[in-house]
């Protein structure tokens, strides 16, 4: 499964069953990717003029999103689910952009650095809110997330504050070839240094026990109440970033929080093949149903509909696709 | 018995107590276990035994009394805690996470792979991939895993809580037998089971609680199986083995009569191929089958929540095909399963759990008639004798009391026809005891039952004639006077009457521990001859 464990022999598995069990194991994903392939073509298809500003703009809008459904991610992997992700996000990027705004590039370094360090923390009060007064997640994490949106508007009342240049540069452009927009690098390097990092310690094995089944992980001797705690610790910390997204993108920052972002990564967790119910799944396949989701509000647009019939069409594909999602994995399970 | 002095002892708990609110479940137990002993912990369901078990390790907080390792006093706060002060257990339920592999399962309690590999070995299960997910590995499988990583991780003390409920014969005996052979080295093995034979089999000793009390301490020895029923039953029941007063039906007076259910060739793929028998008003008939011979299938069949490849089902001289339970209880043929889970609502009430059936097919339109069914509910309390003290939520009783209520709803409904699975498994004595009588007092009421039990005991004391299923056909039929276990057991392995009984042989094995010899003994009386 993975790299960290493949040092122990296996003697009856030969290279050609492993590719096709780690294929089998991520066909979900897989079929994503192909299908956001196929969208590309078809956006291609209706709006000839969809070329590199295009895919530069996708790249660029997908990021907070990507993150944000990243923390949700982390956080549903673990038997939780986090509602605060829409404020959080709000919160860390006011803090970040109102901390810049006609600073030294410099100082923008420490700003970044104690943003992400805020997203831990707020991460951590939800998961450890949770742990100790046993309220379900799902209400704790519904009061905090007026807490956190209230505490933004505190923080700066109108949208306002600012960027570092080399922030708004890291997200704005393309790396090389003008295909490669930078944003999507930025996003594939973190996501995969801090998920990579998660997966193979003890923590990430930890999070997947948990949501598997608390019980057998309690019995096994993991700390179940400080894992959960982590996760969601984990969890603020994709969600600074989603914060320090939105700034870096727009150059300034908005203290309400865009109340679509946290059901976006709630559905960008169901479309990427995460159990709700925990304990399955990675962070790979929501971040691709992430591109999915905003490259079809842009063909919807393409397509001239009428807005509101637009999100109706939204909701009615998202829960078209993820009843397809079940059927494949029902029939799999009954064969 | 020896007196020893607290040094002597690997570990000693000692005036243990722990209520839940007004429940007290452990008023002042006590537990000594010695080094290099296998120790049994005996007691009826809600004498405190699991509670106990939960506190050693560390699951549960007590509220007086103290625990000691080696003579010094811990406090243990997690398993994980407890795992690393060398305390070890494997539970009821196996501790595997389900969607992790074996090998992540390993790592995440520190497991060294090549022992654990060693130890799956000598436990019988030849064939496994580390890579296989835990969710998609059979359940006996799964147990064996579990002892093997808790033995790789050389614990001091070992904790084995019914490990040996759910294991077909063949990976029974080898846990009995890599168990008997720890007796005498450092380690320590606390075991708990109800089957006695298990106890006499590779136990040295054995403390008995009750009513949330140590009771007694036993040396294991001929003549000890009578002390422990004893202490473990107070004076409140008799030992089962004076239980032979129930009228087994001997004549033929039903035949004549249409059977109450009748099945014809019945099979399920290749698990169940030919299953015949008729089930008549009256009588309780056994079902004995190894694990995995297809009884499985033939109880989801007759439930009606599989459907059949073949064969015929006829209920009260009607052919019929169920596609649904309710259709079958519609027919008046209703199950009771080992897994009190599968059947209750866990966070409702007695009352709710009992009148489910009542409620679930909702025949008329209007309001329920609750007065009616109000008193059938408090009739079935009482015949079956329902501890109701922790009644608003189902999942807060004993599991013999949880069992009770599955049986009960069905009481509360006038039962025709009952297929009960196991319904004794994990279940005390006492309880037991109980769900025979009941089922005895069914079947002179004019109710059929077909009882499958993975106990072969249990077939005399509650049945009038039993059948045998080996590899998914009906290969024998006994009536109660003519099924002891010795012939139960041939009839179950399919095996000529001359052969030996690999329990005796395991039995044996435990007893001389001389090894590979007697190891092949077992191996070669198991194969089908």
């Amino acid at each position: 499964m993975t790299a960290a464990t493949a040092s122990f022999e296996e003697p009856r598995t030969s290279r050609v069953d492993a590719v096709v069990g780690v294929l089998r194991r991520n066909a979900w994903a897989l079929g994503l990717v192909v299908f956001f392939g196929l969208m590309l073509v078809f956006t291609r298809i209706i709006q000839p003029t969809y070329g590199v500003s295009g895919v530069q703009g996708l790249a660029i809008g997908v990021l907070p999103l990507a993150f944000a459904a990243a923390a949700q991610t982390v956080i549903v992997i673990s038997g939780g689910i986090d509602l605060s992700i829409g404020s959080m996000m709000a919160l860390t990027s006011v803090v970040a952009a109102t901390s810049m705004k006609g600073q030294s590039e410099e100082f923008g370094v420490l700003v970044v650095a104690l943003t992400l360090l805020l997203g831990i923390g707020l991460g951590a009060i939800n998961g450890g809110l949770i742990v100790l007064t046993r309220v379900p997640d799902i209400i704790v994490t519904l009061a905090m997330s007026f807490v956190w949106a209230g505490a933004a508007l505190l923080v700066l009342n109108v949208p306002g504050g600012g960027a570092a240049l080399w922030l708004t540069d890291l997200v704005l452009g393309s790396l090389g070839n003008e295909w490669i927009p930078k944003a999507a690098v930025l996003l594939a390097s973190l996501v995969a240094i801090i998920w990579l990092t998660v997966r193979h310690s003890r923590l990430g094995l930890w999070f997947y026990a948990i949501g598997s089944s608390h019980l057998a992980a309690f019995r096994s001797g993991v700390p179940v109440n400080r894992a959960k705690l982590f996760s969601y610790a984990v969890g603020g910390l994709f969600a600074a970033l989603a914060g320090l997204s939105l700034t870096a993108s727009t150059g300034n920052a908005s203290p309400i929080p865009a109340p679509e972002h946290t059901l976006f990564s709630v559905a960008a967790v169901v479309l990427g093949g995460v159990s709700l119910a925990g304990g399955r799944g990675g962070l790979f396949g929501p971040i691709v149903a992430v591109f999915i989701l905003s490259l079809l509000r842009t063909d919807l647009t393409f397509l001239k509909l009428n807005p509101s019939l637009a999100t109706v069409a939204q909701g009615v594909i998202l829960v078209a696709v993820v009843m397809f999602g079940t059927l494949v994995q029902f029939r799999r399970s009954r064969r | 018995m020896t007196v020893i002095t607290g040094t002597d002892l690997l570990l000693e708990a000692t005036g243990i107590s722990k209520s839940y609110g007004a429940v007290v479940a452990l008023k002042n137990a006590s537990l000594a276990v010695r080094p290099g002993e296998v120790h049994a912990l005996m007691g009826a369901n809600g004498a405190g035994k699991s509670t106990l078990v939960k506190i050693l390790t560390g699951a549960v907080r007590p509220d007086g009394g103290t625990i000691a390792i080696h003579g010094r006093e811990r406090v243990v706060h997690s398993p994980g805690e407890a795992r690393r002060g060398g305390l070890v257990s494997v539970y009821q339920e196996p501790a595997l996470i389900p969607d992790l592999d074996i090998r992540a399962n390993l790592r995440l309690t520190e497991t060294p792979i090549e022992p654990f590999r060693h130890w799956v070995r000598e436990l019988g299960l030849e064939t496994l991939s580390l890579s296989s997910v835990a969710r998609q590995v059979p359940l006996a499988s799964l147990r064996i895993i579990d002892l093997a990583r808790a033995l790789a991780i050389e614990p001091e003390v070992l904790m084995l809580d019914e490990m040996t409920a759910a294991l077909p014969a063949n990976l029974t005996e080898r846990v009995l037998e890599v168990v008997g052979r720890q007796r005498g080295g450092e380690r320590s093995i606390i075991f708990i089971s109800h089957r006695m034979i298990e106890i006499a089999a590779v136990c040295d000793r054995a403390t008995v609680l009750r009513e949330g009390e140590t009771v007694g301490v036993v040396d294991v020895g001929p003549g000890s199986e009578d002390r422990i029923v004893d202490l473990m039953l107070g004076q409140a029941v008799k030992g089962l083995h004076d239980r032979d007063d129930h009228p087994i039906a001997t004549g033929d007076e039903w035949r004549a009569a249409t059977p109450r259910l009748s099945a014809r060739g019945l099979s399920a793929g290749t698990r169940l191929v030919d299953a015949t028998f008729d089930l008549h008003q009256g009588e309780v008939l056994g079902v004995v089958a190894l694990e995995g011979q297809g009884q499985d299938e033939l109880f989801d069949i007759l439930a009606g929540s599989e459907k059949p490849s073949g064969g015929d089902l006829v209920v009260d001289g009607k052919q019929v095909r169920f596609g649904h339970p309710a259709d079958a209880i519609r027919a008046g043929v209703v199950y009771v399963a080992a897994d009190r889970a599968e059947a209750l609502l866990m966070q409702r009430s007695v009352r709710e759990n009992i009148a489910l059936p009542f409620r679930a097919p909702l025949p008329k339109w209007g309001p329920i008639n609750i007065a009616d069914e109000r008193q059938k509910v408090s009739e079935a309390i009482g015949k079956l004798q329902i501890d109701t003290r922790a009644q608003r939520e189902v999942r807060r009783l004993s599991g013999g009391n949880q069992q009770k209520v599955t049986i009960a709803r069905w009481v509360a409904g006038s039962v025709r026809t009952m297929l009960c699975f196991d319904p004794t498994r994990g279940i005390d004595i006492r309880t037991k005891t109980q769900i025979y009588a009941l089922l005895r007092d069914l079947a002179n009421e004019g109710a059929a039952i077909l009882l499958y039990t993975s106990e072969l005991k249990e077939i005399q004391l509650a049945c009038d004639r039993a059948i045998v299923i080996f590899g998914g056909r009906v290969v024998a039929e006994l009536s109660a006077a003519d099924a002891d276990e010795p012939a139960l057991l041939r009839a179950a392995y399919n095996l000529r009457s001359d052969a030996q009984m690999p329990e005796l042989v395991a039995a044996e094995v435990v007893a001389t521990e001389s090894g590979s010899d007697a190891v092949a003994a077992v191996e070669e009386a198991m194969t089908p001859k």
